[in-house]
């Protein structure tokens, strides 16, 4: 095991020991408690800049960098620790990382009671996070993610929110049957390979040269889709996440929208739509609807909110239905776009959840209604709040913009209906993203606020809040402007496993797009279409 | 019958193979004879000896595999016994059931000022009955061993005598399992009398041994006497596993037993019933599958769904942990079912056993803490606050109901996932939605529980009503005990996170 290999593994095993460290060890002092858990948030960020630099050089094992493989003793099912990163596992691995620091931080500086059991919880869904990206074993991946999610369930439960009790039960059986369900999409898929592993390597070599019929593919198909849907909130399954992410503490809400929510559209793009192709055509078309309902109807639906945290929690369910009509394209430019635009939006979300606790803090209320005036007393929340909204519709400059783009212009070769419909989308989003502005930032403050803040003067972001937003800003504004970061990693892992369109197409295509997309030609993520950054950049700007 | 069949017969009785359970008796009667020789303050003597002697006992048997597990299958006292890997895996199992047994009774009858020495004396003899009835090899003997542990479990059900609950418990017991026992023993004589009648083909001398029937069965697998025999027979077993449509007394009874045997009960029994089926449909019943394999489905989808839609409501956590493993035999069932076609799922039955022994035996030991004087009343609600009054035991009770409900990383979830892949490489793909659907069910129950335990509970600052409750009950917990409940713990959480367990059980 190399270097590099074992860091995979120690950006894994260190938040996680430090979560059991907190757990086990009672009546630790402050500073140790800050320190473990400092260390625990920072050190898989540290170590993920370090292997994406490390990215290019880095040996190959079937496509896998820094692959490693641990027996734990599952060895007569195929069931190894087998770890890795792919240009798809990449920017999810980054993610997870950032949100990760960011959502620490907002902890430590939390005044939530009980903290060091709060800390050591955040810490054991950071290190399932990281382990969830980095598995090649398609076990390991699924028990890493059940690890992260149990914290949530915990942390709703005791330092939720309003209605957090049955918001957590909730919560827990709805994403239970969600993993249910790809479990046994995952093991059926194992059976019925009938290689006796679980290595999402060996699984592919041998459906490779031996594909299962179609109606096996479409029902394997069938149970993931539905199981990860489920858990990335899929219309109609999506109503436990407005409620969940209301009533959750702000690190948690940050930690699952932002990043364990990707989990299930990271197995659709790793695992299901490479090894089932055929089952993935079956289902493409109701899964286009599907995705629409979650674009055009929950979008309607956040526009009535006048909760700021539910309208959160429902446009980040809304902005799913991009990502999987990103998939649904079933080529290299749109499935790129998902990957790209669940990073993006996985910062977009985290940074809202983070700045709306803020303005709770400074207003006392999630009613936007009764909010106003906000702008003139706190200009830096301000500005945070309106760039995070901009990201979170997606206008360029923001990693979100590259994501919805790519999906965008090959869903105009998909279906061009599908894409008038995505369009509207847009506009939804824009409307309740700046009418929420409106609302909290201008405008006059209600009476009711006016009386409160003659008594508590709002404070101008914390040292904490700022830390950490600007971690989360920065993450968008650096994809925002250079998407090749990631995008040719992510086309150099696609390719393969997805039709690449010839590039007359996409210049059509984005010609025909022209007026959504100002004008610009460059497909940044089929990286077959050389661009010039620099020019991307001004365009964008 | 001349002396020569008697001496061959008699060079097959290896008593060495029968040690520990011969041990067992001993150890029981000893603790018999404590009771006559000392006086009434020794008493805790007789306690200690029992649990330090049952713990001898796993040592020593841990020390005579130092050579290796037995990995061949041996035949004794001319085929009333038959020794695999697996029975050897119950024994031990066994063995740790009786043990942890002990342990909460020394906890339970000191609370309930009850006499000891019979509670673990009975407990042992009816461990001994469960082990003799996993190595047997024929139904007389298979009889015998099943009725040595249901006559001991009429006693020790209604052991708490003054309480009304446990008398009825005892009587609803006794009936039924009569009942049931009349039913087995039905069906072994139908079984006996078609397999040893002359005109029917491949007709058998012994018509009680199971290898022997096993032969008899598979060159007449559809002739309805040998399918009503067989059917009955299983259902004298599904009532010892409480699989539907057996499992009506499983509330009344659990609730009412005392607390140790509602745990002896849910564990060792089920899994002595459970094994046993899987032995009898892959033995002697082998033949049968075509019939067996959709009817054993049918129970078990009705067992899961019954066990889970009934502890849905349910607000007592005794009938809740009756009434949810009746979900879990269900569960165990589709281990069964696959195990016909399936050689290793024998294994993964074994393994969700265990794990289902460890996760259980911490609920109940937890329950036996937070339970007031009357053991009977136990309501989910009196686990309110439970994570500041005692946050150990709430722990202990956090990671046994989620490794219950088989979340990872927890063994239950890897049991679970054993019997599931099982099941898929059987193609039982019927039994894996109603599997499920209960799991997603169960979570409502299970994590009620859990909530009920450890998030707080609003209240208003007036009100002063389960408050009261708690302070009246401060909920001690000795080192003994802290080190037993961490330990099962502690070995739900590493089986989930190192299940090499596992690897060993399958190599076997």
């Amino acid at each position: 095991m190399d270097f590099d290999s074992t860091l995979l593994l120690l950006a894994i095993l260190i938040p996680l020991f430090g979560g059991l460290t907190l757990l086990g060890f009672r009546n630790l002092s402050t500073s140790v408690v800050r320190l473990v858990a400092l260390t625990g948030f920072t050190v898989p960020l540290l170590i993920a800049v370090w292997l994406y630099f490390m990215f290019v050089g880095a040996e190959q094992v079937d496509g896998y960098r820094f692959f490693t493989e641990l027996d734990t003793g599952l060895s007569f099912f195929g069931i190894n620790l087998t770890l890795g990163l792919n240009g798809i596992s990449l920017p999810l691995f980054f993610l997870a990382g950032i949100v990760g620091l960011a959502a620490g931080i907002q902890a430590l500086n939390s005044d939530a009671g009980r903290r060091q059991l709060y800390l050591s919880l955040l810490l054991i869904m950071q290190g399932g996070l990281m382990g969830t990206f980095a598995s090649v074993d398609i076990f390991f991946f699924y028990f890493f993610h059940e690890l992260a999610l149990i914290p949530t369930f915990v942390m709703i439960g005791i330092w939720g929110g309003f209605g957090r009790r049955s918001a957590a039960i909730e919560m827990t059986i709805y994403l239970t049957l969600g993993a249910m369900l790809s479990l046994l999409g995952l093991i059926l898929l194992y059976s019925a390979s009938g290689i006796d592993s679980f290595n999402l390597i060996a699984i592919r070599e041998y459906l490779a040269s031996q594909p299962l019929s179609e109606t096996v593919q479409s029902n394997i198909f069938g149970l993931l889709l539905f199981g990860f849907g489920i858990l990335v909130s899929l219309f109609p399954f999506h109503s436990w996440a407005p409620r969940g992410y209301a009533a959750a503490p702000t690190a948690a809400a940050m930690l699952h929208a932002g990043v364990l929510k990707k989990f299930g559209l990271y197995g659709l793009v790793q695992i299901a739509y490479p090894l089932l192709p055929q089952g993935a055509e079956h289902w493409g078309t109701l899964l286009m609807w599907l995705a629409l309902g979650n674009v055009v109807i929950i979008g309607l639906i956040t526009m009535a909110q006048r909760d700021l945290k539910q309208m959160v929690g429902y446009s980040s369910v809304m902005h799913m239905g991009y990502c999987f009509l990103g998939l649904v394209t079933f080529d290299a430019i749109g499935v790129g776009g998902a990957v790209i635009l669940m990073f993006g939006h996985g910062l977009s979300v985290a940074l809202l959840f983070l700045l709306s606790t803020a303005v709770f803090h400074r207003t006392q209320t999630y009613d936007m209604k009764e909010m106003g005036g906000l702008a003139t007393r706190t200009p830096i929340l301000a500005g945070m709040f309106v760039a995070a909204t901009f990201a979170s519709i997606g206008l360029p400059g923001f990693a979100n913009f590259w994501g919805e783009f790519a999906i965008f212009v090959s869903l105009w070769n998909y279906n061009p209906w599908a894409l008038v419909a995505a369009a509207t989308g847009i506009i939804i989003s824009a409307i309740y993203g700046l009418r929420a502005v409106a609302w909290i930032f201008f405008g006059k403050p209600s009476e009711a606020l006016e009386e409160h803040w003659k008594e508590n003067k709002p404070f101008e972001l914390r040292q904490g809040e700022r830390l950490s937003a600007t971690l989360l800003f920065s993450g968008l504004l650096i994809v925002g402007f250079f998407p090749r970061i990631f995008s040719d990693y992510v086309d150099m892992d696609l390719t393969p496993y997805f039709s690449s369109e010839p590039p007359a197409v996409v210049e059509t295509a984005s010609a025909a797009e022209l007026e959504s997309a100002e004008g610009s030609q460059g497909i940044l993520v089929a990286g077959s279409t050389p661009i010039d950054l620099s020019a991307k950049g001004e365009v964008a700007r | 019958m001349n002396l020569e069949v008697f001496k061959t017969i008699a060079d097959s009785n290896h008593w060495g193979l029968l040690l520990p359970e011969i041990y067992l008796v001993g150890l029981a009667l000893v603790l018999l004879v404590f009771e006559m020789l000392f006086k009434r303050q020794d008493l805790l003597l007789i306690v200690r000896v029992a649990i330090w002697g049952q713990v001898l006992l796993l040592g020593l048997i841990a020390l005579s595999y130092i050579e290796g597990f037995p990995t061949g299958t041996t035949e004794a006292f001319s085929g009333l016994l038959l020794q695999t890997p697996a029975t050897e895996v119950m024994r031990i199992f066994f063995i740790s059931g009786s043990l942890l047994v002990s342990f909460l009774g020394m906890t339970y009858l000191k609370k309930q000022d009850l006499p000891r020495t019979e509670f673990l004396s009975i407990t042992m003899l009816v461990t001994v009955g469960m082990m003799i009835l996993v190595q047997s090899s024929q139904f007389v003997l298979f009889f015998v061993a099943l009725e040595t542990v249901t006559v001991g479990f009429y006693v020790l059900v209604a052991y708490c005598r003054r309480s009304p609950f446990s008398l009825e418990a005892g009587l609803k017991f006794l009936i039924l399992g009569a009942l049931s026992s009349a039913i087995l023993l039905f069906g072994i004589v139908f079984l006996y009398g078609v397999a040893g009648n002359p005109s029917l083909p491949g007709h058998v001398s012994d018509s009680l041994s199971f290898s022997q029937l096993a032969s008899f069965i598979a060159q007449n697998p559809s002739n309805p006497m040998v399918l009503v025999g067989a059917s009955l027979v299983l259902a004298g077993v599904a009532f010892k596993v409480g699989a539907f449509p057996f499992q009506i007394w499983i509330p009344d009874v659990y609730q009412g037993a005392p607390t140790p045997v509602t745990a002896f009960l849910a564990v060792s029994s089920k899994a002595a019933g459970v094994f046993v089926l899987m032995s009898l449909v892959r033995g002697p019943f082998a033949a049968l599958d075509s019939f067996l394999v959709p009817l054993l489905s049918t129970v078990a989808v009705l067992t899961i769904l019954f066990g889970n839609f009934t502890a849905l409501p349910q607000r007592n956590v005794k009938r809740l942990m009756g009434l949810s493993g009746i979900a879990h035999a269900g569960y165990l069932l589709i281990g069964v079912v696959a195990s016909m076609t399936v050689d290793w799922a024998v294994y993964a039955v074994v393994f969700y056993l265990i794990t289902y022994l460890l996760a259980s035996f911490g609920v109940f030991g937890v329950m036996i803490h937070v339970a007031g004087d009357d053991d009977s009343d136990q309501e989910v609600d009196h686990y309110e606050d439970l994570g500041q009054r005692q946050p150990f035991l709430a722990g202990v009770l956090t990671i046994g109901l989620a490794s219950l409900a088989g979340i990872p990383p927890l063994g239950g979830f890897i049991g679970k996932l054993l019997l599931f892949i099982a099941a898929f490489q059987a193609g039982l793909y019927g039994l894996l939605a109603a599997a499920i659907i209960g799991v997603v069910l169960s979570i409502y129950y299970y994590f009620g529980w859990i909530r009920e335990a450890v998030f707080r509970v609003w209240r208003s600052p007036e009100g002063n009503g389960s408050n009261s409750q708690a302070e009246a009950h401060p909920i001690s917990v000795t080192r003994v005990e802290t080190v037993t409940l961490g330990g099962l713990t502690a070995l739900t959480i590493a089986i989930g996170l190192f299940p090499t367990l596992v690897d060993c059980l399958m190599g076997l």
